[in-house]
């Protein structure tokens, strides 16, 4: 059924109807309206019988989402940013044990400097935890994943983020198109856990292993991971059957067949970078599109198809590796490895910084004549910096960063004094 | 022009002779009209002036949440750390520094769900600051969910079919994890939540005062001020603030809160036992590096 509807909203309609048994959350924006969605379902029963918890902590809320998956419970949490970083600890456990619990993390930055906003940094944080991690780019996919997710899994036993972008997706309001109970049914069969709490037939969970077999356990989560580069694409061609569209799947071009220029990116930003590239081809630049959906595992030979003509790849990313460049880039480029292909990492949109059309235009038609440095930073207010560093060169004792280059730019809101 | 804090005109003129404007910083609160976190950054700038400890003598540590906002709001040294660290960046502040006068400030959902690990380890470490936990029974900043202070029953967003958990009792908690200084303050009195301030910050120790303050803007039943202002209640004249029995009846009355110093005791502070090691393990003390 069509309606016009938030993303959250969509969000937690389409986990409703995947008929999970344990929710647990501690509010964070921007993922709060989710969870408080799913709330609102339990009140009118249509949630039924569903337990929703409310706990004290993130760190709480993936410990409680780990004891009732092992208990045999569909499982789903929600969480964004610093919520994200405090529950890493229990975020390794539930991959390690091969939980397959389904979380939404509603992207946006890490601290400090504190900022509610949207970037990747918080979940490209953990893509070496063990969890697949799915990106959406729309509301309409946000909510199809978490039928997905729930569903690979579950299948292999493995625990998955669902990404979608904080603000950008989570409080849009769009049109999505809501399966009907009976589709999402024929899709997700019941929950048959590979390991299970039984009191019939009585394990434990939560083994110590020693160097004797710590490596192959490790390595199994990694071969795990590789299989499900093979059975993804299958599980999203049943999801066409079902449901009538395209989504998920590992990753997807557009206009990219004679490209010379492929942007790679994931998320909301793939939007305004198609806009871009529809004008550009209009004016005759051979330039395309690559959009990540699966970043865990990475689809490293996809990555390489589509991208083995092309003579250089922009890899436009709202995250850091700080001390290096660019994360998804790093990934890209191992795709890419032994091939002449130039890879220009962007970094943009950190803190929600708005990424333009028109900072897009400019450029593509840079990188288009390689013109762009290895590694650069989309509207980098590189005054603002210099300042900062003059003034670390200039004084021992220059206080805290964020707050001098605010008082810089004339913003009093966050004055200390 | 930077904004300067509002008072009445005719407070201004007596606030700005008693000399607390000092301790006021420029920048505007932030938070609702009507939030009782206002009489608390009114209360701190007159218990600091009244004790004659200079803004550059104190430092203000907060966690996150509407409360924790609070240090952009005074004119003294101000750390706005992560959700519910605010306890464990101050021991360190304290102890790196006992110069410093250390005040924590942070909500119920900062000090008790994400953070409740470290109040018993402040407490019965007696780390010398003073906690003053701002309780709305109800997390402001994201916009009104339960909090572990919420009352059954309370309906919020995350509990539209009504709160089951049952309320924590803070009071009572820092009773017996061994804080040696214990108090109730209520926004809705701020001449009392001041002397109270002054005198939290006075006790040399562990201080933990518990401020009851309504969020009006997510509250509409439960703590409001009509409700508030109807069950608190003065201290029995004849409460012996030594007697820690007495303190835990006081705080197991939750249905017509209390007001007023609870608890106090002396016990050697964190730093004591500290230097007492150094000294023990043949050092002085006075070696230690301290920036004034
Ligand atoms: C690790 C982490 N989880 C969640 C949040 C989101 N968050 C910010 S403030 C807050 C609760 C605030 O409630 P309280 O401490 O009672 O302060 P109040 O706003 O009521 O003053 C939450 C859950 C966060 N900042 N960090
Ligand atoms: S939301 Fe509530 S606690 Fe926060 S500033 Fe407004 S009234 Fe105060
Ligand atoms: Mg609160």
């Amino acid at each position: 059924m069509l309606k016009q509807t938030e993303g959250s909203r969509a969000v937690a309609e389409a986990v409703a109807l995947c008929r999970p048994e344990v929710i647990c959350a501690y509010p964070i924006s921007p993922q709060t309206h989710i969870v408080e969605a799913l709330g609102e379902m339990v009140k009118d029963g249509s949630l039924a019988p569903c337990e929703f918890i409310n706990v004290e902590s993130e760190f709480a809320a993936m410990s409680v989402a780990i004891g009732s998956s092992c208990a045999g419970a569909r499982t789903y949490t929600a969480t964004a940013s610093q919520g994200l970083l405090y529950m890493v600890e229990a975020v390794y456990n539930a991959s390690g044990l091969g939980l397959p619990i389904v979380m939404t993390v509603a992207n946006r930055a890490i601290g400090a400097p504190i900022n509610i906003w949207n970037d990747h940094s918080d979940a490209l944080s953990q893509r070496d935890s063990g969890w697949l991690q799915l990106f959406a780019e729309t509301n309409q996919e946000a909510l199809d994943l978490h039928i997905q997710a729930f569903r690979l899994g579950e299948e292999l036993s493995l625990p998955v983020m669902v990404c979608m972008d904080g603000f950008i997706l989570t409080h849009a309001y769009e049109r999505v198109d809501m399966p009907t109970q009976a589709q999402v049914d024929a899709y997700l069969p019941p929950f048959e856990p590979r390991q299970v709490l039984d009191p019939a037939e009585p394990v434990s969970i939560g083994a110590m292993v020693g160097p004797e077999a710590f490596m192959e356990v490790r390595y199994l989560a990694h071969a795990k991971q590789m299989e499900a580069l093979k059975l993804i694409p299958g599980y999203a061609n049943e999801f066409r059957e079902i449901f009538g569209r395209d989504s998920g799947g590992l990753c997807h071009t557009y206009r990219a067949d004679d490209a010379e220029t492929i942007v790679v990116a994931m998320g909301s930003v793939l939007g305004t970078i198609k806009d871009t590239v529809d004008q550009m081809r209009d004016a005759g630049h051979k330039i395309g599109v690559l959009g990540i959906t699966l970043f865990r595992p990475f689809p490293i030979q996809q990555v390489r198809d589509a991208l083995h003509n092309a003579k250089r790849v922009v890899v436009l990313e709202k995250s850091l590796a700080v001390g290096l460049g660019g994360i998804l880039a790093t990934n890209v480029r191992m795709a890419l490895s032994a091939l002449p292909i130039d890879v220009y990492t962007v970094v943009a949109g950190l803190g929600g910084r708005p990424i333009t059309r028109r900072s897009l235009h400019a450029l593509f038609r840079k990188a288009e004549q390689d013109e762009i440095d290895a590694v650069s930073f989309l509207d980098l207010n590189r005054d603002a910096v210099d300042k900062q560093l003059a003034r670390e060169r200039a004084h021992r004792r220059t206080g805290p960063a964020a707050e001098a280059m605010l008082r810089d730019l004339g913003v009093v809101a966050a004055k200390l004094a | 022009m930077t904004p300067q804090p509002i008072y009445l005109e005719e407070k201004l003129k007596e606030v700005q002779e008693s000399g607390r404007l000092a301790y006021r910083s420029k920048s505007m609160p932030t938070w609702c009209p009507g939030c009782g976190y206002f009489s608390i950054v009114d209360g701190l700038p007159g218990a600091l002036n009244d004790l004659g400890i200079a803004p550059k003598d104190a430092v203000v540590v907060s966690g996150i949440g509407c409360s924790s906002r609070f240090p952009f709001f005074v004119n003294t040294y101000g750390f706005h750390t992560l959700h519910g660290r605010v306890l464990p960046v101050a021991t360190g502040i304290k102890t790196a520094n006992d110069a410093l006068t250390v005040i924590a400030v942070g909500g119920d959902g900062d000090g008790f769900a994400i953070g409740g690990g470290h109040v018993p380890h402040a407490a019965r470490r007696n780390v010398d600051l003073t906690y003053l936990l701002f309780d709305n029974g109800i997390y402001g900043l994201t916009k009104g969910q339960t909090s572990p202070t919420s009352s059954v029953g309370f309906k919020t967003p995350t509990s539209p079919y009504e709160n089951p958990d049952q309320p924590l009792n803070p009071l009572l908690m820092v009773l017996t994890y061994g804080a040696t200084w214990v108090g109730q303050a209520y926004a809705g009195r701020p001449q009392q939540l001041e002397t109270m301030i002054k005198q939290a910050i006075a006790h040399r120790g562990f201080s933990y005062l518990h401020i009851l303050s309504p969020c009006v803007t997510f509250d509409k039943t439960d703590r409001t001020y009509v409700r508030l202002g109807d069950l608190v209640r003065d201290l029995p004249a004849n409460h012996d603030k030594g007697d820690l029995g007495a303190a835990l009846h006081l705080a197991m009355d939750t249905a017509t809160p209390a007001l007023g110093v609870f608890y106090e005791t002396q016990r050697p502070t964190l730093a004591d036992a500290l230097d007492g090691l150094v000294e023990k393990a043949g050092g002085s003390v006075g070696q230690k590096r301290r920036t004034a």
